[in-house]
């Protein structure tokens, strides 16, 4: 059989693969903007189109803006934790001789786990009187959950919790990829261990630290499951993401075109941040290529 | 740093992941009628036998495993095959595949929930379990695509070219010689497809509405929506959702890290 007939069947084996990405998501993304520029409520048999007025009305709602903000928040906030966080762990992980395979399955059953039962376990925690916080400081955790700015932070906290194992991980592929000779090396020089981090596993730890950064924040930005189930998006709707707010105004206010802009909004946010994210990626990689 | 430096570290990150599992555990052995006391005068089940009454969270876990499964097996056989194609016949385009795949990875899943919705009412799919697993496949698929060319490109390229000579046509080389060899790979990947699928709560609980369809997730997140189990019995249940896949991690941790880790470090 010839190189050609060859490449005939890697394209027909290519292609059911590349025919369900198309039409199961590139399709229904580009859907979701046509939708978001019509009026369109199923239940009352409305269906018109309406250019950008469905844009126009978000830009003029306060519980658009709010959600964006808790959003960008909870992102921002739950990443820089998790990364700050998942510098020593994944170093601890590194370094552990024996033990080291049930030390990394412990650190990973919170990854592991569902988020909703993530959610669940912490809202048993925070429990106003029968949870852990409550028992061991009375008083004090009086109705975390129901106290706006508390509320958010708990969220923050349940992300934290379950995702920090995935950044550790993430971290140690990339500490493991650094030959170890190179701090050996400065050790013999002389080098402090916080020398040998800052001056060399740092650095070389960098693109790792980015690539964490990057898959963290896309996947914060798109948080549903936590808020879901720990408040709702409540109380009122402060601690409400956009995903919930869209979920919110598809499914129960059966509102499908308003629904779809804020859907598209999200992917836009996340996409620009993508974008951020791979540009600084590209710029740290560029220099490092040509020694 | 040593051995004994890192154990100091990873101490307090132990208690951080683990003493919240532990308060859930004792929770839900906790007898309902002490929960006002400071600790349980004894442990029970009957929190468990209580949240598996009703059948409810038994079905929920039938549902998620056929849907899990169901999703792993769709996922897989639609990946490996492109993957070879991608590592070995040097198919034009595989590499703008495998990049389209990884955009569509980063998709928020909301970004896709209204057409879908729209479409799986009107192929009648909608509060179907069939329904949910080929948006799952979708959203699974870019990250079984990325580990599995990385595992046949991993693979000695004289593997394929020996079983040529040997009379083997390509996809005859693909089912007999490679895909054995790459067994391992295709299990992790489907091991982490079916660990998303069988985590997923926003689409499930967007397109299926029947109490009867339910998964794990909408199982649990709507359990104690209703004001009438004691907490005791949502700690139970949740303590049962749980156990499957902590013996996934505990029994496959390093599959799962090497998994999970592979396709971030080589892209």
């Amino acid at each position: 059989m010839s190189a050609r007939s060859e490449r005939r069947l890697g394209a027909a084996l290519v292609v059911p693969a590349g025919a369900v990405l198309a039409i199961v998501a590139l399709g229904p993304l580009l859907a979701t903007a046509w939708l978001s520029l019509r009026h369109r409520v199923p239940v009352l048999g409305e269906d018109r189109f309406l250019g950008l007025g469905n844009y126009r009305a978000l830009a003029a709602d306060a519980r658009f803006w709010g959600a964006l903000a808790n959003t960008a928040y909870f992102t921002a906030l739950s990443v820089a934790l998790e990364l700050l966080l998942a510098v020593p762990l994944a170093l601890a992980l590194h370094h552990v001789g024996r033990g080291r395979g049930a030390l990394r399955a412990a650190v990973l059953v919170p990854w592991i786990l569902p988020t909703v039962v993530a959610a669940k376990l912490w809202a048993l925690l925070l429990q106003p009187d029968l949870g852990l916080l409550a028992r061991l400081w009375p008083g004090g955790a009086a109705a975390v959950l129901a106290r706006p700015t508390l509320a958010l932070h708990a969220a923050i906290l349940v992300d934290v919790w379950k995702t920090t194992p995935f950044a550790a991980l993430l971290l140690l592929a990339g500490l493991q990829s650094i030959p170890e000779d190179l701090a050996r090396a400065a050790r013999v020089d002389g080098a402090s261990a916080l020398r040998v981090f800052r001056s060399i596993t740092l650095p070389l730890l960098r693109p790792a630290i980015l690539l964490a950064l990057l898959f963290r924040s896309l996947d914060a930005f798109r948080v549903f499951d936590v808020v879901f189930v720990l408040t709702e998006g409540g109380p009122g709707h402060t601690t409400e993401p956009l995903s919930l707010y869209a979920y919110k105004t598809l499914l129960r206010a059966g509102s499908f075109g308003l629904g779809a802009a804020i859907s598209l909004v999200t992917f836009l946010c996340v996409v620009a941040i993508g974008l951020a994210w791979l540009s600084a990626l590209g710029e740290r990689r560029r220099p490092e290529a040509s020694p | 740093m040593s051995p004994r430096a890192a154990w100091t570290v990873a101490v307090p990150y132990l208690a951080f992941f683990l003493l919240p599992l532990g308060w859930l555990a004792l929770t839900s052995l906790w007898p309902d009628a002490e929960l006002a006391r400071a600790l349980p005068s004894h442990l029970t089940l009957e929190n468990h036998a209580a949240a598996l009454a009703g059948g409810g969270l038994a079905r929920a876990v039938v549902n998620s495993l056929l849907v899990s499964g169901a999703t792993a097996a769709l996922a897989l056989a639609l990946a490996a095959p492109a993957a070879f194609a991608i590592a070995r016949l040097g198919v034009r385009g595989g590499r703008a595949l495998l990049a389209a795949a990884l955009a569509v990875s980063m998709f928020p899943p909301i970004a896709t929930a209204a057409p879908l919705y729209v479409a799986l009412r009107a192929a009648r799919l909608l509060d179907t379990l069939p329904g949910l697993v080929l948006p799952y496949a979708s959203f699974s698929l870019p990250l079984a695509l990325w580990l599995l060319t990385g595992t046949f490109r991993a693979l000695p390229a004289e593997l394929y070219r020996a079983a040529r000579v040997d009379g083997c046509t390509p996809l005859g080389a693909f089912r007999r010689v490679l895909l054995p060899v790459a067994a391992p790979g295709i299990a992790t990947a489907g091991l982490l497809v079916f660990v998303f699928a069988w985590n997923e709560l926003l689409y499930a609980v967007t397109f299926l509405t029947s109490p009867a369809r339910r998964t794990v997730p909408v199982a649990l997140a709507l359990f104690g929506g209703e004001f009438r189990d004691p907490i005791v019995v949502l700690a139970a249940a949740s303590t049962l959702a749980t156990i499957p896949v902590v013996a996934v991690a505990v029994l496959f941790q390093r599959r799962v890290v090497s998994g999970l880790t592979a396709g971030a470090v080589k892209g």
